[in-house]
Formats: C-alpha cells, sequence, structure tokens
C-alpha cells in the first residue's frame, strides 16, 4: 500500500480563531492597518523580506532570513499551528509578525520585522501580535527571544518581561522570557492600542495588494569613509597629500 | 580688534555613528579644510562635553590635532557644557580678533550613543547643581517639564504649540541630509488621535517624546580667520559679526521668575550690539531647542517676539521656512540632532551654509544675517552669536 509521505510531513492545524484586523494612526498621522495574511499571500511577502537578509544593520540580515525561512514552512505547510500578520499603510507593507501555538496555553512569538523604520511601526506589529495571543487565543503566556538591542529594548524591558530562562525557545539563542496575561494587562491602552473595525476602504486597500515598502531599512551608509580613505591611524596619509598640495 | 571671517565649514551626519570619538571630530575638520582651501592651521580648539567621562578619553584636542596631521598648531579642548561648541568658537574669534592668531579651527565633536540613552541622560544631568538638583534626582527633561509647565500656566502656551515646534522641524530636517531624524510627524499622529498618548508618551510632564530631542553622536567644524587670509581664499565674505555669553544661576530655583532666561537675554544683546543689529534685523535662526518649550522661550528672549507671545508667532507660521524669521531650518536640536559638545558649532554649520545660499531646499530667500543661540545647563551659560554676509 503505497505511503502519501506528504501527509506524513504535513503538521495538522488546529482550528484556531482567526486575527480581527485592527488599525491605528502613526505619528505621521498615516493609518496603519495589520491583519492575518494567507499562504496564498505568502509569496507577494517574501520578496520584500528577502532584501533585507542583505542589510547588515541591527542584525536586519539575521532576522530577514529566519523569517524568510518560517514564511516558506508557513506557505509549505511545515509548522503547525503558525500565524502571519502583517502590518500595511496604503497596502505597502511595512511589518511582518509572527508565531505559533505550542499549546492551549502557551504561546511562542518568533519575530518581528519592521520594513519602515521608525513610528513605531514594529512596536504597534509587536503589540498587535501579543494582543492575539492573550485576547483572542485566551493564552495565559507568550514565550518571547531577542536577537536584536533594539528588540530587547521594545519587548523585554518595556513590558517588563517576566524570566522563563529554564524553557527553551524554539528560536533558540538566549533564554526565553515570557509575557503574561498578567502583563498584557499592564500594557493594555499604552503599549496596545489600536481600533476595530477597520474602515472598509482602508480594509479593501490592504487586501487588494501587497506593495513593496518604499522604504525599507538600508545599511548604514559609511559616513565617513572620506577621513578613512585619507587617514590611517597615525594621520600620516594626510600629511602625503598635504606634501602633494605643497602644504609642508 | 580685528574682524572674523568664516573660511571653511565641515559637518557629519548627527546620528548613531560607529567610529572613534576622534575621527568623529576630525572628519569634519578635514572637510573644513578642503571647503576653505587652507592648508594649515594656527590653533585648534575641540569643544566636547563627556569624552572624559563617556568616551573615557582626555586631551581630546591634543589626538585631533595629530589625527589631522595639522601638528604644530596650537590646541585645546574646551569644556562648558551644551554651550562648549559656540564657547570654542568664541576663544578662536577672541583668538583671531586679537591679532594673536590669523586661522583658528573650531571642531565641536560628541559620541553620546557609546552609552545607553539612560547613562547619557545622566552623563548631562551632571551639569546641574550638584547638591541643590543633582542629587535629588534632576535630569534635563525634568527641568525642561517644570519649565514648561510654569510657562504654560503663565503666558498660555499648549501642548500644541509644543507639537507645532516638533512638527516644524522634524519638517525642516527632512531636507537636511546630516539630521538625526528623518521622520515627518503630524499632530494628529503626535496629539490627536486615540494612539497618540502611545505614539507620544510623556518624558516629563507636560513634555512628551517628540518634545525631546535625540541623543546623538557627531561633529562639526568651522574655520575662522582674519580678513588678510580671506583675501587669498576666494570664498564668500561671511562675517562673525557679534558674540555674546551670559550666565545665570546654577540652580534654576534660584532664580527669581524661572520662566525668565536672563543669559538668553543677555547674550543675545550683546551679539546684537557688537554687530551693530538688532533682533529685527535677523533673516535666520538656530535656536536651541533640546526641548521645543524653549525655541519659544529662547524666540522671545532674543526678542524676536515679545515675551509670552512665541507660541502665537509659531501658530502664525512666522517661524517656518518661508515666515518672518525662519528659526531652525535645519531642524533644530530637536530633529537634527545634539550631540551636546558639536551643537554650537552645527548651529554656525547651519547658518553659514544659508548665508553663502548653499542650503539647497531649506535655503532662506535672500538670507544675510543670521543667529545662533547655544543653550547651556539649564540656561545658565549661554552664548548668541551674530554672522552677517557682506557684499
Amino acid at each position: 500500500m503505497p505511503i502519501d509521505l506528504e501527509k506524513m510531513l504535513r503538521p495538522v492545524d488546529s482550528q484556531l480563531p482567526g486575527f480581527p484586523a485592527k488599525y491605528m494612526t502613526l505619528a505621521n498621522g498615516q493609518e496603519m492597518v495589520i491583519r492575518q495574511v494567507n499562504r496564498d499571500e505568502i509569496p507577494d511577502i517574501l520578496p520584500h523580506v528577502e532584501k533585507l537578509m542583505h542589510v547588515e544593520r541591527d542584525f536586519y540580515n539575521v532576522v530577514a532570513a529566519r523569517v524568510y525561512s518560517e514564511l516558506l514552512a508557513y506557505y509549505t505547510y511545515r509548522v503547525q499551528d503558525e500565524y502571519v500578520l502583517a502590518a500595511q499603510i496604503e497596502g505597502e507593507l511595512v511589518a511582518v509578525v509572527n508565531g505559533r501555538i505550542v499549546n492551549p496555553d502557551i504561546g511562542m512569538s518568533y519575530h518581528t520585522l519592521s520594513l519602515r523604520r521608525g513610528l513605531r511601526v514594529g512596536a504597534h506589529a509587536f503589540a498587535t501580535k501579543m494582543e492575539y495571543h492573550i485576547d483572542i487565543l485566551k493564552q495565559k503566556e507568550v514565550l518571547i527571544v531577542a536577537e536584536s538591542p533594539i528588540g530587547f529594548r521594545r519587548w523585554m524591558i518595556e513590558y517588563k518581561l517576566e524570566k522563563r530562562f529554564h524553557i527553551p525557545h524554539e528560536l533558540g539563542g538566549c533564554p526565553s522570557w515570557a509575557l503574561t496575561r498578567e502583563l498584557f494587562d499592564r500594557a493594555r491602552n499604552t503599549l496596545i492600542v489600536g481600533r476595530r473595525p477597520v474602515p472598509e476602504p482602508l480594509l479593501a486597500k490592504a487586501h487588494a495588494a501587497i506593495l513593496p515598502p518604499t522604504d525599507p531599512p538600508k545599511a548604514p551608509e559609511d559616513l565617513l569613509a572620506a577621513t578613512r580613505s585619507m587617514l590611517d591611524n597615525t594621520g600620516t596619509a594626510l600629511i602625503d597629500m598635504k606634501k602633494q598640495l605643497g602644504g609642508m | 580688534m580685528r574682524d572674523v571671517y568664516v573660511a571653511g565649514i565641515g559637518i557629519t551626519s548627527f546620528t548613531r555613528l560607529e567610529y572613534p570619538l576622534v575621527e568623529i571630530a576630525a572628519y569634519p575638520g578635514l572637510i573644513a579644510l578642503r571647503d576653505s582651501g587652507l592648508k594649515s592651521i594656527d590653533q585648534l580648539y575641540v569643544a566636547n562635553m563627556g569624552a572624559g567621562r563617556v568616551n573615557g578619553q582626555t586631551g581630546l584636542a591634543s589626538a585631533v590635532v595629530d589625527h589631522l596631521s595639522l601638528t604644530p598648531a596650537g590646541a585645546a579642548t574646551i569644556e562648558n557644557g551644551p554651550a562648549s561648541g559656540a564657547s570654542a568658537i568664541k576663544e578662536g574669534f577672541l583668538a583671531v580678533a586679537s591679532g594673536f592668531h590669523d586661522v583658528v579651527m573650531v571642531i565641536g565633536a560628541e559620541r553620546m550613543r557609546e552609552v545607553n540613552a539612560l547613562e547619557a541622560t545622566d552623563f548631562v544631568a551632571t551639569l546641574t547643581h550638584p547638591l541643590a538638583e543633582y542629587i535629588y534626582g534632576v535630569t534635563l527633561p525634568s527641568l525642561a517639564g517644570m519649565f514648561a509647565r510654569l510657562y504654560m500656566e503663565k503666558y498660555g502656551v499648549t501642548s500644541r504649540h509644543l507639537g507645532m515646534v516638533a512638527v516644524k522641524n522634524h519638517h525642516n530636517a527632512m531636507e537636511n541630509f546630516f539630521a538625526h531624524l528623518h521622520e515627518e510627524i503630524s499632530l494628529a499622529g503626535i496629539l490627536d488621535s486615540p494612539e497618540a498618548s502611545t505614539n507620544n508618551p510623556f518624558v516629563a510632564d507636560p513634555l512628551r517624546f517628540y518634545d525631546v530631542c535625540p541623543v546623538s553622536d557627531g561633529g562639526a567644524c568651522i574655520i575662522l580667520a582674519s580678513a588678510e587670509v580671506m583675501k587669498k581664499l576666494n570664498k564668500p565674505m561671511i562675517r562673525l559679526a557679534g558674540i555674546g555669553q551670559a550666565t545665570d544661576t546654577h540652580a534654576v530655583h534660584e532664580r527669581k521668575d524661572p520662566t525668565d532666561l536672563l543669559a538668553v537675554r543677555e547674550a543675545a544683546r550683546q551679539a546684537f550690539a557688537m554687530a551693530k543689529v538688532g533682533p529685527k534685523d535677523v533673516d535666520v535662526a538656530e535656536l536651541h531647542d533640546a526641548f521645543t518649550i524653549l525655541e519659544i522661550a529662547e524666540s522671545e528672549e532674543v526678542g524676536f517676539f515679545k515675551k509670552g507671545e512665541g507660541h502665537l508667532a509659531l501658530e502664525k507660521g512666522l517661524t517656518a521656512l518661508g515666515g518672518k524669521i525662519p528659526i531652525n531650518p535645519s531642524g533644530g536640536l530637536k530633529a537634527k540632532g545634539h550631540p551636546v559638545g558639536a551643537t554650537g558649532v552645527g548651529q554656525a554649520h547651519e547658518i553659514v551654509l544659508q548665508l553663502r545660499g548653499e542650503a539647497r531646499k531649506r535655503q532662506v530667500k535672500n538670507a544675510r544675517i543670521g543667529f545662533t543661540c547655544n543653550f547651556g545647563g539649564f540656561g545658565n551659560n549661554v552664548v548668541c552669536c551674530t554672522f552677517i554676509r557682506e557684499a
């Protein structure tokens, strides 16, 4: 009797309640929609994440590479109970957050990837992910790690997360921290904000297309390249230049 | 005294710079040398506030002069809190005006982001009164918060006015490549929307996140020279026409009326008197808006507007680009950034750009007279400069 290996490889997802889309106004006055994306939308997101795999700044390369693999795994049914939320402004993709449900009580936060820096875009997206776990899925706590100092400040410090160092996180790396329901309630209306229902035109725009980020993170320019090219540590290169100019 | 001119300028981005402090200081010096066409200097002054404490480096000027291969020029470091930059400009001015030197390079540089924001805030707070303020946990944001509250109660300034300063200066910084923050903000986003208190939380009530300048690294340089030197350079004749410096009580609570920034008032008066111009003659100004309330208060104290009416001028758009007296076209400390020791020199850099007509999209039309206010301590040590473009 032939065995359908795909059935063996593909995990059986739980029937989880979906995430109801929400929106919020950013500091620049633009409105950002955060919604759950379906598997068939993942190919529209992947190219934008892929570009960040080459950005050596604030661990974007590491985070983007891992998000890419997680999205691919989600698309090809290789992770059980994973979900993906996308943040969009006027259809433009500005953040991707994802995670997984370990069991009815415990959530596993994977990544928060901002495709536009500033304006608390990533912070709002992370907060929304936590809302999904605690308010929608009714979980008791979410396990979290950070891969960058920015993430550590945003999650561990701002939310005053509790240590769960004895519990391995699925991403490996640094020890686990946890956002509990109590911590979430403390952050409600301060860090966790947003409104529902999303006005129909806003939601329609978000669903119509996942547009590429217009100002994605870039590697920092070598702002002092000019001085580095002319100066070594003792300045002798500049001495040579001055000699050429007749200054010495 | 001899006339003193700006022969060259240079600047780094004000942002997070992952370079040694000496290099942050040297880069604008190198750019300014190239800008001026000069090959040597007589004296270097380096303005810096925190190298000894934050970066573990002392004798900064000695390191920089060698890094730039400008030995055997004289070199000295000037530390005068956040007014270090303009204080160094003053020393450079005196050296050239007196005839002691012909060419003086003034660099301001700071690398604050070597430490985290809390440590940086604490380091700046060490300029407060050690026994009457610092030991009780006073920081510059907390002093500014109390100052803002008093100002609101006395003059009717509102959070909306503070937000308007932030929106204006963030907008100006969008056209400044060297600015720390390239981020448009709106009153809807930072004050009006249901999410505003998350986007723009209180830092020191009534001051919010967008009322406070960022913690920046950066460097800036201007080279001062005598008229004789300038004749050989074929550069625009931007004269440092007036300088004023004044002080006030170290502890803010000892002032008769804490909403009066008497050191700003006096330093500005001196800077205008020396230049033989008045506030009404100024075409463009860079004021020390480490906190949004300070732009409003300083705009009154230097004489642009009557006391208590700075916020009304702001409402009318008089301080915007294209307004009657554009303030902080660079983005100011609020959005351009505030590497404390470099700030005063950075302000001068912007004014010289403006008077040369080289400020591109943020250019103030036909700017001929520019003004800077570098605010040290919490208004206890202030240096103002007046620059004039000669025909």
